[in-house]
């Protein structure tokens, strides 16, 4: 079925179809609506899920945890301040192993306070041990939470999509909802690895020794290791039922390109606006678009710039006193890679400054004429 | 003397985001006219607010002015407060706000008892982020997320404010914007933690889903809702079923505020340093 939505209503369909049992969720600008969408469909009784109304952010992602570790399939949805709140309990979702999915709406953290999307938010959670895939249109916000559900639970790691503020959120587009049929074939009910079961009782979260609390932490890594295979698996099914192709990387116009840029979320569409102007001026550029972040594409991303002169990396986020966090992670990927592109790092559309395809193919041309070693540039600041 | 808005308000900042009829408005002026009467320096006050529409307040008050995160202007405040114990400290706040995710802030504030006065505009729903319920939206009262009626049971802010330990509590609301200056100004008057909780319209969120969609019709029903503390005692149970109390709740000038008590264990740690 073809249906004219929000990103957000996508985020509460894909949900709906994923069979969920418990929602948890705390209100907050630009989120509600996914929740409230849910909230509506279990009190229609469309969706056979518990939904709890908490009191907080911290409380939600507690909630959440509570259920997957009793082996419900959880979901809940948050953004910026809220998503800062719940930080302690990320790392307790991620270190006990459970699959839960979030979605999480990029808008900018305070203060001073605003509502527009940048990027800070979910970044700041890099090291958390959630895996993040970013979402570019509406279809792929659908399509990436039911992935999530699948991604997450053959792994053991929950998993959080992202989308952009307003741009996206609360932006109409059409998008193809599937049919219970086929998602309930795609994604049957897995258990998590650690759950509550009252034929077998355990004990989770205890104290743990020296001798072996450091193994945790190496597991969860192989395990994270492990999603680059089963991103792979898993979006080739998807393809197979759906005909939608999604991979860690998006390319755009990169056969012969000696320049590339990448971005992701809405802006990595800009990207490929830009990269379409700068071609009509006979420059030779491609873009990617970073769909998956954690685990990051390191060997995808060497491999489709070999041979490029120069990489520019878009940033809706800064790491102060260093540079862009998508920047950092392409320079560290590259660097032990013989002939690897010169790479700019370009900071833009902070607190919800709109990236315009002229206004980056205008950065782009004075990037490309500029030879300086840029670890940072600003793109339209006011200084 | 009337009041002069100009001495208060940053006027730069006017007209403000509220809607048309919103009780906010009513509070902040019954805050300001109270301050008047109390004769206290602006400067030498600060006024925090965590988020919510409510919380918006400060922005429109040429006065020291903290507009924090949400849940937490009764830590920023507590934080002011212990810095500069000799100044005033106003903290404004939603029902959500003080008592959903800053609501273990709210019992530790009354528990301390610190010299702070605090004004919960309480509109019994989330108001800026869409109209969500609230801890204290009433049982089968309709909310975005509770869109076939509520049944979580609510708090009683003056309640609880008072079994944690607040020595100034107060009802008010906005139909009555004479007694709530009253009231606000025994609280900041008052020399320890003051919760006034003042039931409050948002017509936009609340009423618009409960058929009080007009200002006038839901300040209406909070008046008609209200009983006087005096009256309350000669009234029956079953008369007071589903009213509301306003008044004076509770009064204690005994228990010790929190900076003074803090200033005597100084004393005694240095006292003991010095033998
Ligand atoms: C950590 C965090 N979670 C959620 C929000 C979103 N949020 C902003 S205001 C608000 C509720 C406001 O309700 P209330 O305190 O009753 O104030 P009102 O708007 O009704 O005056 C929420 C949930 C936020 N800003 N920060
Ligand atoms: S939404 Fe409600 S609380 Fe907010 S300004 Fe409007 S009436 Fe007032
Ligand atoms: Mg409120």
């Amino acid at each position: 079925m073809n249906k004219v939505i929000t990103a957000n209503h996508a985020v509460s369909h894909a949900v709906k179809l994923a069979n969920v049992d418990v929602i948890a969720a705390y209100p907050i600008t630009p989120q509600s609506s996914i929740v409230e969408e849910l909230s509506e469909m279990c009190a229609r009784g469309e969706v056979p899920a518990q939904f709890i109304h908490t009191e907080s952010e911290h409380s939600s992602m507690s909630a959440c945890i509570g259920a997957a570790q009793a082996g419900a399939r959880a979901f809940t949805a948050t953004s910026s301040q809220g998503l800062a709140y719940m930080h302690e309990m990320l790392h307790w979702a991620a270190g006990g192993r459970l699959p839960i999915v979030m979605a999480e709406v990029n808008r900018s953290l305070g203060p001073p306070w605003t509502i527009y999307t940048d990027q800070q938010d979910s970044l700041s959670q890099r090291d958390t041990g959630w895996l993040q895939f970013y979402c570019r249109d509406n279809q792929e916000v659908l399509d990436t939470t039911l992935l999530c559900f699948k991604i997450a639970e053959r792994v053991g790691i929950p998993a959080m999509l992202v989308l952009d503020a307003f741009v996206l959120s609360h932006t109409y587009e059409a998008v193809n909802i599937p049919d219970t049929k086929l998602v309930d074939k795609f994604l049957p009910k897995k258990d998590a690895p650690f759950i509550i079961d009252t034929s077998e009782p355990h004990a989770y979260g205890g104290m743990m020794n020296v001798d072996c609390w450091m193994e945790s932490r190496y597991h969860l890594q192989k395990a994270t290791e492990m999603v680059n295979t089963v991103v792979e698996e898993e979006t080739a099914e998807w393809a197979d039922l759906t005909g939608r192709n999604l991979s860690p990387l998006q390319l755009h116009r990169m056969d012969d390109a000696e320049y590339v840029i990448l971005a992701a979320g809405t802006a990595a569409w800009t990207v490929t606006l830009a990269v379409d102007m700068l071609r009509e001026k006979g420059i030779k550029v491609g873009g990617i678009g970073l769909w998956m972040f954690r685990p990051f594409p390191v060997e995808q991303l060497r491999k489709v710039l070999k041979g490029v002169k120069r990489f520019f990396v878009v940033d809706r986020s800064v790491s102060f006193g260093h540079s862009g966090i998508f920047a950092q992670e392409c320079r560290s990927a590259l660097y032990d890679v013989e002939d690897r592109p010169k790479i700019t790092g370009i900071i833009a559309g902070l607190g919800g400054r709109e990236i315009t395809q002229t206004g980056l193919a205008t950065e782009i041309e004075n990037a490309i004429a500029d030879p300086g070693s840029d670890l940072i540039r600003w793109m339209e600041v006011k200084t | 003397m009337a009041l002069r808005y100009e001495n208060y308000l940053r006027m730069n900042h006017i007209p403000h985001m509220w809607c048309p009829g919103c009780g906010i408005g009513i509070v902040v002026k019954s805050m300001l006219a109270a301050f008047e009467d109390a004769g206290w320096d602006k400067n030498d006050t600060a006024v925090i607010s965590g988020i919510g529409c409510t919380s918006r307040a400060p922005g429109y008050l040429d006065m020291n002015t903290l507009h924090t995160t949400h849940g937490r202007a009764l830590t920023f405040a507590t934080g002011v407060k212990f810095a500069r114990p000799d100044k005033n400290v106003l903290v404004i706040s939603g029902d959500g706000d003080a008592s959903a995710i800053g609501g273990n802030h709210f019992i530790h504030a009354c528990r301390r008892n610190i010299d702070m006065t605090l004004i919960v505009n309480n509109n019994n729903i989330y108001g800026m982020t869409g109209g969500q319920y609230s801890p204290t939206t009433p049982l089968g009262a309709k909310a975005a997320t509770t869109p076939w009626g509520n049944v979580d049971p609510g708090f009683d802010l003056a309640e609880l404010a008072k079994g944690s330990g607040a020595t100034y509590v107060a009802r008010g609301h906005v139909g009555s914007g004479v007694q709530l200056q009253r009231l606000i100004r025994g609280g900041i008057e008052h020399h320890g933690f003051s919760v006034i909780e003042v039931m409050s319209n948002c017509h936009t969120q609340f009423g618009r889903r409960n058929k009080l969609a007009d200002p006038v019709d839901l300040i209406t029903h909070i008046n008609k809702s209200s009983v006087n503390v005096a009256r309350a005692k000669k009234m029956s149970p079953e008369e007071l079923e589903g009213k509301f109390l306003i008044g004076l709740l509770h009064h204690d000038k005994e228990k010790a505020e929190y900076t003074d008590a803090y200033a005597g264990v100084i004393e005694r740690a240095q006292a003991g340093l010095k033998k």
